[in-house]
């Protein structure tokens, strides 16, 4: 009824489709306290976006999500900037390498069949770990028993050499590893239009063995700042950042968190996860569907050397 | 940028012929409602009309031929499970729309050779296979870029009639849907009398992005740095500004 055209996109949509999508996944943001870019992206793709533009625009928008909390988070000194800093000279590399594969695999024809797969992987696998856990925790509730996690083991990790000391961390661990963790969320950020937190927060506990008070503050720092350089990246490479879309994508978001928020703190933690699982599968299934199903039309089309 | 010259200079050469020929240009006037088409935020698709007179008798033939670029058709294969796209052939000087209108149907006009010597009609298209596209692979391939084309409104399917009034006056409305590309199109309009084109004329077409989008648009692809600078410096700015107007006392 009230179409808007996107320039980039190259597509009239219902405004107030884009809206209610972009309030729907930030009620879910707000409700689960995740960035959402995982489940827009997809969304996007479903409604006829090109898959790069919904990409290119979605990481745009994350930028939009994730500076606030990050603001919150400094204000309450949660930031470790130091290894923030780290964590995003690798995530820069890892944006910039993104960004190069996306081009080349845009020019092979290949980026929405990869765009695709990296979500099921995605998508599936954490999922089935969220279902896996909720479930855990459920029953563990029911059967009264608690179990105790050691915080934080000493694995192979430590052994890697360059090490460096992070004050507010308390750690003194080699830099690969902050460096290689961070190229990773950065190709992902690249090439899936995600923040990648909810990789980047496990790996900073499990795998960095960071305190818990400051890895949401300091991933929220990394997630800012990478998905800046990779909308600022695409914009200058790819020419995929629809701002139109994604600011209408961020005012549905902002509404749909408050509420979020909100509804979030009247519930339980366990069963929250569960249902989120339960719509990250569905929507992994949905796209699986898509790669495996017979297309109604085996050909497409592109214009080589764009504009 | 030499592609359209050489059409240009084609079209010029024909006229060039037919100001030999016994008709004379005056027997075929022809105009457009309008010689841009403006893609605003709210743009639907629109209607060209496309209008004229005719003196002498004779029957009329519209083409509408949008820019022509290189294009790359794909075809999907079923690899472990998944479909994903595997051959694909290249072809050249593709036009981005195409729309053919006539009084009667085109092969009760004029000959096939008549047809291909003036691009008119799909069979009349000269559309070239890059050279590594064998025969086969090229006949399977364009039928499905038409098909595609023909799919997305972008080569209209169905034939336009074009009506005559009183003998001399003509008109016809020519599709364009929503997502119709941009560049600089040509509307030629043809008389033809038993079998053979005697008159033609050439009305130039813009289509282009208008108002904020155009703006937008064309500024993301000249400077896509600073677009993506000021992209994230909005998302800040909206992201702050959100969280202010809903911070809780």
């Amino acid at each position: 009824m009230f179409q808007i055209y996107l320039p980039i996109a190259e597509m009239s949509v219902d405004i107030f489709l884009l809206l209610g999508m972009g309030g729907m996944v930030g009620f879910l943001s707000g409700l689960f306290g995740v960035g959402g870019g995982f489940l827009m992206t997809p969304l996007l793709i479903f409604i006829g976006v090109p898959p790069p533009v919904a990409v290119g625009s979605e990481v745009n928008q994350v930028v939009a999500a994730s500076v606030s909390g990050f603001m919150a988070h400094w204000r309450r000194r949660q930031v470790d900037f130091k290894m923030g800093v780290v964590l995003l000279a690798g995530g820069t590399l890892g944006s910039a390498f993104g960004v190069w594969l996306f081009d080349i695999l845009r020019q092979l024809g290949q980026i929405d069949l990869v765009i695709s797969i990296s979500y099921v992987f995605m998508l599936g696998s954490i999922g089935t770990l969220m279902m896996v856990e909720s479930v855990r925790a459920i029953l563990r509730r029911r059967g009264g028993s608690t179990a105790r996690k050691k915080a934080h083991v000493h694995n192979w990790a430590h052994g890697l050499p360059f090490k460096m000391r992070f004050r507010t961390s308390r750690l003194y661990i080699s830099a690969i590893l902050p460096i290689g963790l961070g190229f990773f969320v950065g190709v992902l950020a690249s090439i899936m239009g995600v923040g990648g937190g909810f990789l980047l927060v496990p790996a900073m506990i499990y795998l960095l063995g960071m305190p818990v008070s400051v890895v949401i503050g300091t991933s929220l720092f990394q997630i800012t700042f990478v998905t800046a350089v990779a909308t600022i990246l695409h914009s200058a490479n790819t020419q995929t950042v629809d701002v139109v879309l994604a600011g209408l994508l961020t005012l549905g978001a902002v509404i749909g968190a408050q509420f979020g928020t909100r509804v979030g703190a009247e519930l339980r933690g366990e069963e929250l996860r569960g249902l989120l699982a339960l719509v990250v599968l569905g929507v992994c299934g949905t796209l699986l569907w898509r790669l495996i199903s017979e297309p109604s039309n085996l050909f497409s089309l592109s214009v080589v050397g764009l504009h | 940028m030499i592609r359209p010259r050489l059409a240009a200079l084609s079209i010029a050469l024909a006229i060039l012929a037919l100001a030999m020929r016994p008709a004379t240009a005056q027997d075929l006037i022809a105009d457009l409602s309008n010689h841009r088409i403006s893609i605003t935020s709210d743009f639907k698709g629109t209607e060209l009309l496309v209008f004229g007179a005719i003196e002498g008798g004779g029957d009329v033939i519209v083409v509408v031929t949008g820019p022509r670029d290189n294009v790359v058709v794909r075809k999907k294969d079923r690899v472990f499970g998944i479909w994903i796209n595997a051959e694909s052939a290249e072809f050249r000087n593709v036009p981005a729309f195409y729309a053919v209108a006539s009084t009667n149907p085109l092969e009760e006009l004029a000959t096939p050779d008549q047809l291909r010597l003036y691009e008119i009609g799909l069979a009349g298209l000269r559309v070239d296979a890059e050279d590594d596209v064998d025969e086969t692979e090229e006949t399977e391939f364009l039928a499905a870029l038409i098909g595609l084309k023909q799919a997305n409104g972008l080569y209209p399917e169905a034939p336009l009639h074009i009506n005559v009034f009183g003998g001399r006056l003509f008109r016809v409305k020519i599709p364009f849907p929503a997502d119709v590309p941009v560049g600089s199109y040509l509307v030629q309009s043809f008389l033809i009398r038993d079998g053979q084109v005697v008159g033609a004329q050439t009305s130039p077409l813009e289509v282009g992005k208008g108002g904020f989008g155009a703006d937008l648009y064309e500024f993301a692809y000249e400077d896509g740095t600073l677009h993506g600078i000021l992209a994230v410096l909005g998302a800040v700015m909206a992201g702050l500004l959100g969280n202010l107007m809903f911070r809780r006392p």
